[in-house]
C-alpha cells in the first residue's frame, strides 16, 4: 500500500482527501493529513459567520468521524518542520518521522503583515483563523468594558477580506474604519466608479472608509491608540485588524530546496508537481503560471489535478487560463467581478450603468466587433451574475445591442439573455465543485434525481460558496419541466400539497384534526414543518386555540409563551394600542417582582416579562387575568400589536383619534392566526409617529379620513407599506382590512409575510386592489363573513387554559416529579437578571 | 457544562439493570414529548400513537446545552422517527440519537416498555 501525506488540513487539503477517496483506485493508498490548527478543516470563506453563532462546528468541512470512516489518518495540532527528499520522510515539530511515497503540500498562506513601525503593539490582529477571531473578540470586549461611547477600530486593507473583517469588527460593537493604500476599494476587482458606489453604500451602514492612506506608524505605548498616515494625518483607534493580502506558507519548500518563485510560492507545473516529481503543491502555496491564486475554486481544481496525477490519470491537468471571477455578498451588498473587469481601449469598449439613488453599478466590457462579452462588474445587484459569467466563459452570442445585457431589452419580451437552458452542457455552473450544466440536467433527465435536494447530494453543486444556487435551481426546474414533471412547492415530505391547497382541502372536507388531515392527504408521522402549518390553518378556519391540538403546535404556541435562550419563557399581556392605566401598570410591576422576572418594554408598545419557568406560567397568568389582562399572542404567528401615536386626543397636530382606532383594530383581530405574524399601526397625522408604513397594515390620518397602506414590514428586509386606498371612513377601512387580511390568510405560503406575498402575487398591488376594493373575484362578501365569524369566536386562550385542569397538565417540567428544572442558571445584569451565557 | 452531557450514555435493551416506572400511559401526551426525572437525569419520552411506539432520549440538547428536547416537535424524516429541538430545529433520530443533518452531535437513547398501562424506562445505573 502506498502512502500519501498531505501537509495542511485547510479547505484545499480537505478537498484533496475528499476527491481522492471518491476514486475507486484510491483503495491501494493510505492518506495521512496533518493540520497545524486544533480543529479539522473548516470553511474559511464563511469565517465571518462565526460571529453570528460562535459555532465552530457549523463551519467544519467534515467532522473528525468522516476522516475515520474514509480510512484517513487526521493529525491536528501538529506542525511539520522538515522534508527529507532523499529518504522520502517528513519530520514533525515533536520530532517524529513519517515516510511517504507521495507528498502533497497544501500549507496555504499567512496574512501579510507589512513592516510598519509599532505593528507589534497589543491590539493589532490578523484575520485568518478561528483563533484569530476569538482573540479579537476577547480584546474587543475588554476595551469596551465599562465604556459608554463607541470605541473605534481600524482594518488595514480594503480588499475582499478586509471588508469582511470590517463587518466582523462592527458586529463586535466597535466603530469600524477601513484604511486602504489604493485610491479605491477592492482594487483587484473594482474600477473607481464601482468602488465609489460600494463605498457610499457601506458608509451608509456605518463602516468608515479612508482611501489613499499609507500608514507610517502605529501609535501607542504598550497597546495601540491610533494610526499615523502623515505628519498631521492620523486616526485614533484602539484595535487594528490587518488584512493586507496573503503570503504563501512556503518555508518547507525552501528548507528542502524545491524551486521557488522570486517573490515566494512553490513553483508547480500543470500537473501540480513541484521540481521534485513526487512532491505536489496545491492551493495558495502553489505558484502556477507565476501566480498565487487566493480563491477557493482554483485551489479545488488543483486538488482535483493532483489526485488524478497521483492515481495515474496523467491526462488531467490544470487549465492554462484560470477564471478569477468572484461574486459575493459583502455586508449585505452584492459585489461581482468577472473576466476582464477593467478594459484597455485597444481590446474593446465598455457600457456602464449607474444609479446612485439605488447604489447600483453595472459595467460590461465587449469586444470591438460587439460579438463577445469580455468581462464586467456588478455592484448592488448581482442577480444577473451567473448568466453573464456563463456568457463570458462560454463565449455565447450576445444581443446585437449589447446594452440589453445590463439594462434589459426595451419594450416587450424577455431580458437580454434568453433562457438558462441556452448555455452549453459543458459550461461549468458550480466552479467550486466543478459541476457542469450537463451534470445537473442529466442527473434529472436520466432519472437519478427528482428534485433540487437529490441533485445537490449527487453533484455537490452549491455546497462551496453557494453563489451558483439560483442558476442550479433554474436548471433543475427547467429540466423537470422538460420531462413534463410539475414543479411544485410542497410543504414537506408528508404532504404533497402547498399551503393554499391544504387550506382548501381541510376547509371543504371539514377535516377535524391534524391526524385526520394526515390520514386523508398525507403520509408518515408529520414533522416540525407541517404540524404548526396545519395548526395555523385550523386556527384560521375555525379560530380554534392551541389548547385543542396541543401536540401539533410549535413549542411557543404549545405553552402559550415565548421560549427563551435558556429554556425559560417570556410573558406578554395584550396592551392594545399601547394604552394602559396606571393600575394595570402597577399589576405588571407587582407580578414581575413577585416572580423575579426581567422586564423590558417591547418594540410593539407593550411589556415583556422574561425568565418564567414552565410551572410558573399559569400562576403568573392567573394574576394577570384577574387584573383584567389577556394573552398578547406574542408567541403566535398571529396578530401581534397595532401600534399607535397619541393622535388628536392629546397631540396638537393630530388629525384623528389614532389611539382609539388602533385599540379597536387590535381588539378586532386579536388572536387571529395567519401564515406569519401580523403587525399594524395607526398614526394621527402624516408625521407618522406610529411607523404605520413599516407594518403589514397601516393607517395614517389625513384630511377627510384614513389613508390605508398594506404589505410593509421591518425585520431583515425592511419594506415600506404601499398606499392602498385614500380618505376612508372608519367602517370602510375595517371592511378593506377584513378582506385584505382574509385574502392573505387564504393564499399566502407558509411563513410568508405580507410584503413577500405581495411581491409574488401576480398582478401585484393593482390586482390586490381589484380583488379587495372592486371585488373582481366576487368573493368580497365571503371574505368579510369569514372574518366576522373568526372575530366572533375569539376567546383568550390563557383564560381557557387556566380554567381547565386537563389543559393545565402540560405546564409542568416533569411528568413524574414536582421538581423544577435545576439546570437553569441566572446571572445579574443592571439590577435585573439574565440567563447565564451559553457554554 | 461538559459533565452534564457525560452522564447521558445510550442504554441498549440488553444492558438494562433497572426498569424505572415513570407513570401511566395517560400521563404522557399523544404524538409529542414529555420530560421525566431519574436520579439527576432528565429524560424526554415520546409517544407515537400512529404506530404505538415509544422512544426516550436525554432531554439535553447537545448543541447549546439546554434541557428542551421534550418540548420539541416529533415526527419522521425518511421513515426515521425524530425530534426537532425547539431552539434551533436540530433534528435527531429517536432510533439511534444521531443528528439527521449529519452533524457531529448525538443524543443518548434509552429503551421504553409499556406494561399494564405503565411506562418504564430502562437504565444501566
Amino acid at each position: 500500500m502506498k502512502k500519501v501525506i498531505v501537509i495542511g488540513n485547510g479547505m484545499v487539503g480537505y478537498k484533496f482527501c475528499e476527491k481522492f477517496v471518491a476514486q475507486e483506485s484510491s483503495k491501494d493508498f493510505k492518506i495521512t493529513i496533518f493540520g497545524e490548527e486544533p480543529r479539522p478543516a473548516y470553511d474559511r470563506v464563511h469565517l465571518s459567520e462565526f460571529f453570528d453563532n460562535q459555532d465552530a462546528k457549523a463551519l467544519e468541512m467534515a467532522p473528525r468521524s468522516w476522516y475515520e470512516e474514509q480510512g484517513i489518518e487526521l493529525i491536528t495540532n501538529e506542525r511539520i518542520t522538515d522534508i527529507h527528499r532523499s529518504s522520502k520522510k517528513i519530520t514533525t515539530a515533536k520530532d517524529v518521522n513519517y515516510k511517504y511515497d507521495y507528498l502533497v503540500l497544501a500549507t496555504g498562506s499567512v496574512p501579510f503583515v507589512p513592516n510598519i513601525k509599532g505593528i507589534e503593539k497589543k491590539g493589532v490582529f490578523v484575520y485568518r483563523t478561528i483563533e484569530d477571531l476569538e482573540a479579537m473578540l476577547a480584546y474587543a470586549e475588554a476595551i469596551q468594558k465599562g465604556r459608554t461611547g463607541t470605541v473605534k477600530a481600524a482594518v488595514l486593507g480594503g480588499g475582499l477580506l478586509g471588508l469582511e473583517a470590517a463587518k466582523a469588527v462592527m458586529d463586535m460593537g466597535l466603530e469600524p474604519h477601513v484604511v486602504e493604500f489604493a485610491p479605491k476599494l477592492m482594487p483587484r476587482q473594482l474600477d473607481r466608479r464601482s468602488s465609489n458606489v460600494l463605498q457610499e453604500k457601506i458608509e451608509s451602514i456605518g463602516i468608515n472608509v479612508h482611501l489613499s492612506k499609507a500608514t507610517n506608524k502605529i501609535l501607542g505605548d504598550d497597546a495601540i491608540t491610533g494610526m499615523e498616515f502623515g505628519e498631521y494625518d492620523k486616526i485614533d483607534v484602539e484595535m487594528l485588524v490587518i488584512s493586507a493580502g496573503i503570503r504563501p506558507r512556503d518555508e518547507l519548500g525552501k528548507t528542502c530546496d524545491l524551486e521557488m518563485g522570486t517573490r515566494g510560492g512553490i513553483v508547480v507545473n500543470n500537473k501540480m508537481q513541484t521540481s521534485d516529481p513526487e512532491i505536489y503543491a496545491i492551493g495558495e502555496v502553489a505558484l502556477y503560471n507565476n501566480m498565487i491564486y487566493g480563491l477557493v475554486a482554483p485551489g479545488y481544481d488543483m486538488a482535483e489535478v493532483a489526485v488524478n496525477q497521483i492515481l495515474g490519470n496523467a491526462d488531467i491537468t490544470m487549465a492554462e487560463d484560470i477564471d478569477m471571477s468572484t461574486k459575493l455578498k459583502l455586508i449585505g451588498v452584492d459585489v461581482a467581478s468577472y473576466g476582464e473587469p477593467f478594459m484597455p481601449v485597444e481590446k474593446g469598449y465598455s457600457i456602464v450603468f449607474e444609479n446612485k439613488t439605488k447604489n447600483l453599478y453595472k459595467r460590461i466590457n465587449v469586444s470591438h466587433d460587439g460579438k463577445k462579452l469580455l468581462g464586467g462588474i456588478l455592484v448592488g445587484d448581482a442577480s444577473d451574475y451567473n448568466m453573464l459569467h456563463q456568457i463570458y466563459l462560454n463565449g455565447l452570442p450576445i444581443p446585437e445591442d449589447a446594452e440589453e445585457l445590463i439594462v434589459g431589452a426595451r419594450g416587450e419580451g424577455e431580458g437580454g439573455f434568453g433562457s438558462v437552458m441556452d448555455i452549453p452542457d459543458a459550461a461549468q455552473v458550480c466552479s467550486c465543485e466543478s459541476v457542469t450544466k450537463g451534470d445537473i440536467c442529466s442527473s434529472i433527465t436520466e432519472g437519478e434525481c427528482n428534485n433540487l435536494g437529490d441533485v445537490i447530494a449527487k453533484t455537490k453543486a452549491t455546497t462551496g460558496c453557494g453563489g451558483c444556487k439560483p442558476m442550479v435551481v433554474d436548471l433543475v426546474n427547467e429540466s423537470l419541466k422538460s420531462l413534463g414533471k410539475e414543479v411544485k412547492e410542497t410543504i414537506c415530505e408528508h404532504f404533497d400539497f402547498n399551503r393554499q391547497e391544504l387550506y382548501d382541502l381541510i376547509k371543504i372536507n371539514k377535516v377535524k384534526d391534524y391526524q385526520g388531515a394526515l390520514n386523508l392527504f398525507g403520509e408518515g408521522h408529520g414533522c416540525e414543518i407541517c404540524k404548526p402549518l396545519i395548526a395555523s390553518i385550523f386556527a384560521s378556519i375555525t379560530m380554534e386555540t392551541p389548547n385543542r391540538q396541543v401536540g401539533i403546535q410549535d413549542t411557543n404556541d404549545r405553552f402559550l409563551a415565548n421560549i427563551q435562550r435558556n429554556g425559560t419563557y417570556s410573558v406578554v399581556p395584550r396592551i392594545a394600542g399601547g394604552e394602559i392605566t396606571p393600575d394595570k401598570l402597577i399589576v405588571i410591576g407587582q407580578v414581575a417582582k413577585k416572580y423575579d422576572l426581567y422586564t423590558k418594554v417591547t418594540g410593539g408598545q407593550r411589556i415583556d416579562l422574561f425568565g418564567a419557568q414552565l410551572h410558573q406560567l399559569p400562576l403568573i397568568w392567573k394574576e394577570l387575568i384577574d387584573a383584567g389582562f389577556e394573552s398578547g399572542h406574542a408567541y403566535g404567528k398571529s396578530l401581534r400589536t397595532v401600534k399607535s401615536c397619541v393622535g388628536s386626543t392629546w397631540c396638537r397636530y393630530g388629525m384623528h383619534e389614532s389611539v382609539t382606532f388602533a385599540i379597536d383594530i387590535e381588539n378586532r383581530y386579536r388572536g387571529l392566526r395567519s401564515p406569519h405574524k401580523l403587525k399594524g399601526g395607526v398614526s394621527g397625522c402624516i408625521r407618522e409617529c406610529a411607523e404605520a408604513r413599516g407594518k403589514d397594515f397601516g393607517l395614517i390620518a389625513v384630511e377627510g379620513g384614513w389613508n390605508l397602506y398594506v404589505c410593509g414590514n421591518g425585520g431583515a428586509t425592511p419594506k415600506h407599506a404601499v398606499l392602498f386606498a385614500e380618505q376612508l371612513d372608519d367602517a370602510t377601512a375595517i371592511k378593506y382590512l377584513d378582506r385584505f387580511l382574509m385574502f392573505y390568510i387564504r393564499t399566502a405560503g407558509p411563513l410568508v409575510r405580507t410584503a413577500p406575498w405581495l411581491d409574488k402575487l401576480e398582478g401585484g398591488i393593482e390586482y390586490l386592489k381589484q380583488v379587495v376594493i372592486e371585488d373582481s373575484l366576487g368573493i368580497a362578501e365571503e371574505l368579510e363573513l369569514e372574518m366576522q365569524g373568526l372575530v366572533n369566536k375569539y376567546e383568550c386562550e390563557w383564560k381557557q387554559a387556566i380554567e381547565n385542569p386537563e389543559m393545565m397538565k402540560r405546564f409542568k417540567h416533569f411528568v413524574n416529579s414536582d421538581d423544577t428544572d435545576d439546570n437553569l442558571v441566572f446571572v445579574p445584569m443592571r439590577d435585573q437578571k439574565m440567563p447565564k451565557a451559553w457554554n | 457544562m461538559q459533565n452534564i452531557l457525560e452522564q447521558y450514555q445510550s442504554v441498549s435493551e440488553d444492558s438494562v439493570s433497572t426498569w424505572f416506572r415513570v407513570g401511566e400511559v395517560s400521563d404522557f401526551p399523544e404524538n409529542s414529548g414529555a420530560c421525566i426525572k431519574y436520579k439527576t437525569k432528565q429524560i424526554a419520552v415520546y409517544n407515537f400513537t400512529r404506530t404505538s411506539k415509544w422512544y426516550a432520549t436525554q432531554n439535553l440538547c447537545p448543541h447549546k446545552m439546554e434541557m428542551v428536547l421534550s418540548l420539541g416537535m416529533i415526527g419522521d424524516k425518511d421513515d426515521i422517527p425524530k425530534v426537532a429541538c425547539p431552539m434551533h430545529k436540530k433534528n435527531f433520530s429517536l432510533e439511534d440519537g444521531s443528528n439527521l443533518a449529519g452533524e457531529d452531535l448525538k443524543i443518548a437513547t434509552y429503551p421504553v416498555k409499556i406494561e399494564d398501562g405503565n411506562v418504564y424506562i430502562g437504565f444501566a445505573d
